[in-house]
C-alpha cells in the first residue's frame, strides 16, 4: 500500500514499525481491560441487574420501542425522498418565483436543527409525538434529499439534456426520460446514506416521549425494583442502533461500488456513500454544479 | 417581538450557551478528529484498527444515545463532572469521527506521485507531512469541516434536554411564562440561523484565502 | 488492496451478526415480571361503573363514548403514585386509582382505560391538543396553569420535599441547599420554588423524576426535590439508599387535569370525587398504594369547585 505519505516499508521501517504496532497494542489491550475490571468493580455485571432482560414482558418492551423506531423510520423516509422530489423540482423550475420559494425552504430547513423543528410541530403546533418527529425528520432529511436529487440531475452529462432537447422533447420529458433515471442511480449511496441520518434521528423521539428503542431502555434503566440496570441497557442497545445503521451505510457503499461499474450511469458521476458536504446558507464561494 | 424584548437576557443566555458548547466541541472533535485521522493513516495496525473500531461505531450511533450514556452512564463509574463538560464531551467525541473522515479523505486526495516526488528529492517523513501533503489537504477538508461544524452546532441542541442551558432550552421557560409559543420559536430559530450562518460564513472565507482552485 | 476487500465482507457481516446476536438474545424468555422491591398490596379496591351515566354537555365525555373508553394520562416512574411495570406494561399507584375510580364514576369500565405516559413539562400540550381526555399525576393545581387547563379536585395535599442519599448528613432543610446540586422535573412546580426562593441552589433539570433519583445515586447531584409523596415512594423502594429529610416547605394541591373549556366535566368529576371520598373508596386506594410507604392516610382536601371563566 503506498500513499502520498510513505512508501512500502523496507526491512528496518518494518521492524519499527512492529515496535509501534506492539507498543500500541499493550496499551489498548491495557485501556480494555481497565474498563472492563471497572465494569466489574462497580458490579454492572450483578445477577440482579441482568435478570430483568430474561423476562418476556421486558424482551417484548424492547421490541415494541425498536418496532415504533423502525416505523418512524419508515414514515420519515418515504416522506422525505418525496419532499425532496417536489423541492428539487421546486428548485429546478425555469420559474424564478418557484426556483426562489424552493431555495428559500430548502436553506432554512437545512440551517435548522431538527430537534427544533421536532420540538416546534410538537409544542407550538400541539402534535403526537410520533407525527411531530415524521414531520420534522421530512422536513431536513426532504430539503437535503433535495439538494441530492439536484446535484444528481446537474452532475448528468450535459450533452444528454442537450440532445434530448434537440430531439424535440419537452422539459418534462427530458427530466422524466434521460435525467432523473440516471441521476437517482447515481444518486442511490448518497441517498441511502442520509436515509442512515434519518434512522439515528429517530432516536431525537425520545426527547419528546415517543415509545421509540430508546425510551423502553430508559425505563428499564431507571427502574429501582431492577437495581437500575443502566449500563446493561446501554450494553443491549448500542449494539442494535449501531448493527441497523452500519448494515444500512453497508448497503450505501455496496451500492455505490455498483453503481461505479454499472454502464447505466456511465454519464453521470456517482455520489459518494457520504452525506452531503455542502455548506448551509453557502455564498457565492462554494463550488456550483454546471447549470444546463 | 415582545417575547425577545422582555426575555432578552435569558435568550442571551441560551445563545451564549449554545456557542459555548460549539466551539469547546468544535475544539474537542478537531484535536481528536486530527488524533484519529493521523491513527487511521498510521503504518501501524492497531492504531489503525483502533482508528476504524472508533469511526464506525461513533457515526454509526445516534447522538442521542450517546448523550444518555455519556450523561447518565459516566456518572456511574464515579466521573462526577458538570453537564455541560459531559455535553462537551459527547458532542466533541460524536463529530471527531465525521472531522477524522473528513481529513483522511482530504490526505487521499493527495496524489502518491506527490510524496514518491518530495521522497525522491530526498525530503524526510515530516518535510512530506508538513510541506507537501497536509497543506494540500487542509485546503481540500476546508469545506467538509465546515459542513460538520455547522452540524455540530445545530446537535448542540440536544443537550438542552439533559440540563444544559442552550438555546433550544429557552422555550420551556417562556411557555411556562405565557409567552407565544410561535413567536418563542421564531427567535430561537433566528439564534441558531445566527450561529449556523456565521459558522458558514467564516468558512467560505477561509476556502476563499486557503482554498483549492478550481 | 486484499486486506481492503476482506474488510468489506467483514464490515457487514459484522453488522449483521451484532443485530442478530442481540435480536436472538431476546428471542426466549421467561413469563411474569421480575421481583419488585418495597412492600406491595394484596388487593386493590373495586369501583362500581355508573350505569347510564350520560354528560352531553361535556365535549371530551361526547368523544370518549364515541371511542368506547377514556385516554388518561399518567405519570411512569413514580413508585406508588404513577408507575408502569416494564415487563407488564400495567401502571399501578394512587393516582392510577384515582384515575380508576373516575373513569368507573363517568360510565366507564376501568379496565378501558389507555393510560399514557406524558412528561411534566408536556402536561398543558396533551391536554389542550386532545392527546389525553384527562390527566392524573401529581399535578398541582395552580393559578398560572388554571390559564390553560382545568382543574377538578384537589383529590390530595402534598408538600415539598427533600431527598437525599442516606450517609446524606449536611442537609436537613431547604436552607441548607446553598451550592448543592438540586435536581427536579424542568417546568414542575417545585423546580420553579427552588429557583425563586433559593437562588443560591445550582438546580439541575430533567423531565422525569427517575432521572433525577437515579443521578442522585451516582452522586451527579445533592438532592432531589419534589413533593414529599413522590419521594416517599421512592425511598420506600430503596431505604437503604434513600431518605426523605426535613418538613414539607409548602402545600401542593393535586388535581386532575381535564381540558380547560371543558367545564361540565370539570364538576362531574369534582361529584364523583366527594363520591369516592365518602363511600370511602378513597381510602381504601390511598391504603393500597401510597399508604404502603408507612404514612397513615390523611383527611382527604376539600374539593373546590371554582366557576368557569
Amino acid at each position: 500500500m503506498t500513499t502520498a505519505l510513505y512508501d512500502l516499508p523496507g526491512p528496518r521501517s518494518r521492524r519499527r514499525h512492529l515496535l509501534y504496532g506492539t507498543g500500541a497494542s499493550v496499551i489498548l489491550l491495557a485501556l480494555i481491560g481497565w474498563i472492563i475490571s471497572l465494569l466489574f468493580d462497580t458490579g454492572q455485571f450483578t445477577a440482579q441487574k441482568w435478570t430483568p432482560f430474561t423476562y418476556k414482558g421486558i424482551q417484548e418492551l424492547l421490541l415494541t420501542g425498536l418496532g415504533n423506531t423502525l416505523k418512524a423510520f419508515g414514515y420519515a423516509a418515504v416522506l422525505s425522498m418525496a419532499l425532496g422530489a417536489v423541492l428539487a423540482c421546486a428548485r429546478l423550475s425555469d420559474h424564478r418565483a418557484v426556483r426562489w420559494a424552493g431555495t428559500v425552504l430548502v436553506e432554512f430547513f437545512r440551517a435548522m436543527p431538527v430537534l427544533v423543528m421536532i420540538f416546534f410541530v410538537y409544542v407550538a403546533l400541539k402534535v403526537e409525538p410520533l407525527p411531530a418527529l415524521v414531520t420534522g425528520l421530512t422536513l431536513y432529511n426532504g430539503s437535503v434529499l433535495a439538494e441530492v436529487f439536484r446535484t444528481g440531475v446537474n452532475s448528468v452529462e450535459r450533452g444528454q439534456g442537450e440532445a434530448a432537447y434537440a430531439l424535440g422533447m419537452g422539459k418534462t420529458q427530458v427530466m422524466t426520460h434521460v435525467l432523473v433515471p440516471q441521476a437517482v442511480r447515481a444518486m442511490l449511496p448518497t441517498i441511502i446514506s442520509q436515509l442512515v441520518v434519518a434512522l439515528k434521528d429517530t432516536s431525537l423521539g425520545f426527547l419528546i416521549t415517543y415509545e421509540e428503542f430508546l425510551h423502553a431502555g430508559k425505563l428499564i434503566a431507571s427502574n429501582l425494583d431492577y437495581d437500575l440496570p443502566f449500563i446493561p441497557v446501554v450494553m443491549i442497545i448500542s449494539p442494535i442502533y449501531i448493527g441497523m445503521c452500519m448494515l444500512l451505510s453497508w448497503l450505501a457503499h455496496w451500492v455505490s461500488r455498483r453503481q461505479r461499474r454499472n454502464p447505466k450511469v456511465e454519464a453521470a458521476e456517482v455520489g459518494a456513500a457520504e452525506p452531503g458536504t455542502l455548506l448551509p446558507g453557502a455564498g457565492p464561494g462554494l463550488p456550483k454544479p454546471p447549470h444546463a | 417581538m415582545n417575547v425577545l424584548l422582555d426575555n432578552l437576557s435569558l435568550y442571551g443566555e441560551g445563545l451564549l450557551g449554545t456557542v459555548e458548547l460549539t466551539v469547546y466541541a468544535s475544539l474537542l472533535a478537531l484535536a481528536l478528529g486530527f488524533l484519529i485521522a493521523a491513527f487511521r493513516v498510521a503504518p501501524v495496525g492497531s492504531l489503525r484498527a483502533f482508528g476504524t473500531v472508533w469511526v464506525t461505531v461513533l457515526r454509526n450511533t445516534p447522538l442521542t444515545l450517546l448523550f444518555f450514556a455519556v450523561l447518565l452512564g459516566l456518572p456511574r463509574f464515579g466521573l462526577v463532572l458538570p453537564f455541560k463538560l459531559f455535553a462537551v464531551l459527547a458532542l466533541g467525541c460524536y463529530t471527531s469521527a465525521f472531522i477524522c473522515e473528513a481529513v483522511r479523505s482530504g490526505i487521499n486526495t493527495v496524489p502518491a506521485g506527490q510524496g514518491e516526488a518530495a521522497r525522491s528529492l530526498g525530503m524526510t517523513f515530516p518535510q512530506i507531512l508538513g510541506d507537501v501533503v497536509l497543506p494540500q489537504a487542509f485546503r481540500s477538508v476546508i469545506p467538509p469541516i465546515g459542513s460538520t461544524l455547522i452540524a455540530l452546532a445545530k446537535n448542540s441542541a440536544i443537550a438542552g434536554s439533559f440540563s444544559v442551558v442552550e438555546l433550544l432550552g429557552t422555550y420551556k421557560t417562556l411557555n411556562e411564562l405565557g409567552y407565544s409559543i410561535i413567536w418563542s420559536f421564531i427567535w430561537i430559530a433566528v439564534g441558531y440561523l445566527i450561529v449556523t450562518l456565521t459558522i458558514s460564513a467564516l468558512f467560505n472565507v477561509l476556502e476563499k484565502r486557503w482554498g483549492v482552485a478550481r | 488492496m486484499t486486506h481492503l476487500h476482506s474488510w468489506r465482507l467483514r464490515r457487514p457481516l459484522a453488522a449483521l451478526l451484532f443485530t442478530v446476536l442481540a435480536l436472538a438474545a431476546t428471542g426466549c424468555g421467561r413469563e411474569g415480571s421480575p421481583p419488585a422491591k418495597g412492600p406491595s398490596a394484596d388487593q386493590l379496591p373495586h369501583y362500581t361503573v355508573a350505569s347510564g351515566f350520560r354528560l352531553p354537555a361535556s365535549p371530551t365525555w361526547t368523544k370518549a363514548k364515541r371511542r368506547g373508553h377514556l385516554v388518561i394520562g399518567v405519570k411512569e416512574d413514580q413508585p406508588y403514585l404513577g408507575e408502569r411495570d416494564p415487563s407488564s406494561g400495567r401502571y399501578s399507584g394512587f393516582d392510577i386509582e384515582i384515575a380508576k375510580m373516575m373513569s368507573a364514576s363517568l360510565g366507564f369500565a376501568p379496565s378501558t382505560i389507555v393510560f399514557k405516559t406524558i412528561a411534566s413539562a408536556n402536561r398543558e400540550t396533551a391536554l389542550q391538543n386532545g392527546q389525553i381526555d384527562l390527566y392524573v399525576g401529581t399535578y398541582t393545581i395552580n393559578p398560572k396553569r388554571k390559564k390553560q387547563v382545568g382543574f377538578a379536585g384537589p383529590y390530595y395535599m402534598a408538600g415539598q420535599g427533600l431527598l437525599v442519599r442516606s450517609d446524606e448528613k449536611g442537609i436537613k432543610g431547604p436552607q441548607d441547599l446553598a451550592g448543592k446540586r438540586v435536581c427536579s422535573a424542568a417546568g414542575s412546580t417545585p423546580y420553579q420554588r427552588i429557583k425563586a426562593d433559593f437562588p443560591r441552589a445550582d438546580l439541575v433539570g430533567y423531565d422525569t423524576y427517575s432521572v433525577c433519583v437515579d443521578n442522585l445515586l451516582t452522586y451527579q447531584v445533592d438532592v432531589v426535590t419534589t413533593d414529599d409523596a413522590i419521594l416517599l415512594g421512592y425511598a420506600a423502594k430503596a431505604p437503604d439508599e434513600l431518605k426523605v429529610v426535613g418538613k414539607p416547605f409548602s402545600r401542593e394541591p393535586y388535581g386532575i387535569g381535564v381540558p380547560r373549556r371543558d367545564t361540565a366535566l370539570r364538576l362531574a368529576l369534582d361529584d364523583a370525587l366527594a363520591a369516592q371520598e365518602k363511600n370511602g373508596n378513597w381510602k381504601k386506594a390511598y391504603e393500597a398504594t401510597l399508604g404502603l410507604s408507612g404514612t397513615p392516610a390523611p383527611k382527604p382536601p376539600p374539593i373546590d369547585r371554582y366557576p368557569a371563566g
